[in-house]
């Protein structure tokens, strides 16, 4: 099958853009970014910010600040109006609509409203991750499974989204983006409709896949929490980034430490262990 | 493979839960294709029937009443001497007289006329009814002073039957036209209601559309579910069309054309063509009903 193996080659190639070209690029890079919608509202100005592999970044800011703008930025949903956006070292702004698939194909999103498809159960959900960029079925079989074991749902592959609790759409909604492994995950508000304990099951989650290597990006405006997690935070107020704190602050800690310090923090029940069920987490404390 | 079986299997789950627009927009392939089934034959008949006409057309040379036997003979060689001229045949008086009374609903009221009003003539046919005009030139060409003259004093008067024609060809054109807006009309209407079909099923699925997006689903592999179950439309359409039309052969026009030439006209399509004709354009249009949609309403 001669066509097979050129299909491959050809598909190796045009993944080639998120991979690191130079060994250092950063894997997010704004210059001068400035995006203004049609209507002429300005939406960024003259942002740049840089974020190196394996980093994990809160951007935070009110609503209306230009998160979501930067998030639909960062997968070609948009392009910017001035300046440069370039991922892995390249610049998508002049990426071809051809390429803009292969480039989100490098880059998962989870959104706060999960954006689940209710007429399939949770592991055809996540499976249609795979088909949908043409995955074998023998790929589908193995990684599927894995994910949703990673976000704690083994037992509820066939329930449909109707059936689980908020943050159990959201663990589905974020094993879907993090099926094919990519480099990058953006979460837009990830958290945005649950409940604080749920939300630390989410944000833990999130970390535990950081530590896999992944860059994370959370999109949240829940300053509060933010500043007790003690990971690089950015501000945006009115399009313009007005803090970048890259904290020195943090060590290498474990998920199950990440989490203790979070409920310790939050306070919202003290134990360290998890079951990794977001609604499942909340104990009385006797 | 598998991801054919993956488009196939979601065209289908769409058509299921599109039922009603679905069927709206087959029952339209399925009228377009009959009407279009009918219209091609006939009107490949009615070019048929219009160019027989043609092949009819003749001069009719009229001679007056006191030409000799001798001057009528000398005619004839004349006319079939002339260029272009396929034959010649004599009509006789009490000839004439019988054909007219043959034509007419109540034949009594010859037998009020106590002598023959008709003239005897010659009917001459030309080898091409282009050339008509050309032999009519020959029979009476123009004389000195540039009024017609005959080629022979015993003729009276040279006609000929083009106005029939005329009439003739006139009632099929408009009878084309109709059929042809009609159809143009429905075709129409079949790719529009192909394509709503279609718009309402991306708008049922814009979540699976926005999640394919998002998770890098290239272009055509979004679009062709949607293709798909256009074309599934029209393939639809097209095969409930055919058996009807198919149906309405056999029962119809096969009983018919046995005692009707029009129906049987010789020079009309073979069905298996007529079919595949048809069948190819139902899914033509389908397809292309679904594409235009898919280019206005599906920016991916």
């Amino acid at each position: 099958m001669g066509r097979r193996t050129k299909r491959a080659k050809k598909k190796a190639q045009e993944a080639a853009p998120i991979r690191p070209r130079r060994g250092g690029a950063p894997i997010i890079e704004l210059e001068d970014v400035t995006k203004v919608y049609p209507g002429g509202h300005l939406a960024l100005e003259r942002v740049s910010l840089a974020l190196n592999r394996g980093e994990f970044l809160f951007l935070v800011g009110p609503t209306g600040c230009g998160k979501s703008t930067l998030i639909k930025l960062l997968i070609r949903e948009l392009a910017p109006t001035e300046g440069t956006v370039r991922i892995a070292g390249r610049d998508i702004g002049s990426l071809s609509e051809k390429k803009i698939p292969q480039l989100r194909r490098n880059i998962g999103t989870v959104f706060q409203d999960f954006k689940l498809l209710p007429n399939r159960n949770v592991y055809d959900n996540v499976a249609y991750a795979l088909q949908v960029i043409g995955a074998g079925r023998a790929e589908i079989r193995e990684k599927v499974p894995e994910t949703l074991r990673l976000v704690g749902l083994s037992t509820k592959l066939h329930n449909y989204p109707d059936q689980l609790s908020g943050g159990e759409q959201q663990r589905v909604s974020i094993a879907r983006a993090f099926v094919n492994h990519p480099p990058l995950l953006l979460a837009d508000e990830p958290s945005g409709n649950l409940d604080p304990v749920t939300s630390i099951g989410i944000m833990q989650l999130l970390y535990r896949i950081n530590r896999t290597g992944t860059t994370v990006v959370v999109v949240t405006h829940d300053r509060e929490m933010v500043d007790k997690m003690r990971r690089r935070v950015i501000e945006l107020y009115e399009g313009r980034v007005v803090r970048d704190e890259s904290t020195g602050g943090y060590t290498e800690e474990s998920t199950t430490e990440f989490g203790v310090r979070m409920r310790a923090e939050m306070g919202v029940g003290v134990e360290g262990q998890t079951n990794g069920h977001g609604h499942g987490d909340e104990r009385i404390d006797w | 493979m598998s991801r054919f079986w993956f488009f196939i299997q979601e065209a289908f789950r769409a058509l299921r839960r599109n039922a009603a627009p679905s069927v709206a927009a087959i029952v339209t392939t399925v009228v377009t294709v009959i009407l279009l089934g009918v219209l091609i034959p006939v009107f490949q008949t009615t070019q048929g029937k219009s160019q027989e006409v043609r092949s009819q057309l003749e001069l009719k040379v009229f001679l007056y009443d006191d030409a000799t036997k001798t001057e009528t003979d000398a005619l004839k060689g004349k006319l079939a001497g002339l260029s272009h001229v396929k034959s010649v045949s004599y009509v006789s008086k009490p000839e004439a007289l019988k054909i007219l009374k043959g034509r007419l609903k109540d034949p009594n009221v010859l037998s009020e006329l106590n002598s023959n009003p008709l003239p005897a003539s010659f009917n001459v046919k030309p080898d091409d009814a282009a050339q008509l005009e050309s032999i009519r030139t020959a029979i009476t060409p123009p004389g000195p002073s540039g009024k017609p003259t005959t080629i022979s004093p015993i003729i009276d008067t040279v006609k000929d039957s083009r106005e029939e024609a005329g009439k003739i060809e006139q009632v099929t054109g408009a009878l084309k036209l109709v059929l042809t807006i009609l159809t143009a009309l429905l075709v129409i209407a079949s790719l529009m209601l192909v394509g709503n079909t279609i718009r309402l099923s991306i708008y049922t699925r814009r979540r699976e559309v926005e999640v394919m997006r998002l998770v890098g689903a290239t272009r055509w592999f979004i679009r062709w579910p949607f293709m798909i179950e256009g074309v599934a439309v029209g393939f639809a359409g097209g095969a409930i069309a055919i058996l009807v039309l198919w149906v309405g052969k056999v029962t119809i026009v096969d009983p018919l054309s046995d005692s009707f030439a029009l129906v049987a006209a010789q020079n009309t399509i073979s069905f298996g063509l007529l079919i595949a004709i048809l069948f190819g354009s139902a899914v033509l249009v389908s397809a292309l009903g679904s594409g235009i949609t898919l280019r206005r309403f599906l920016r991916v």
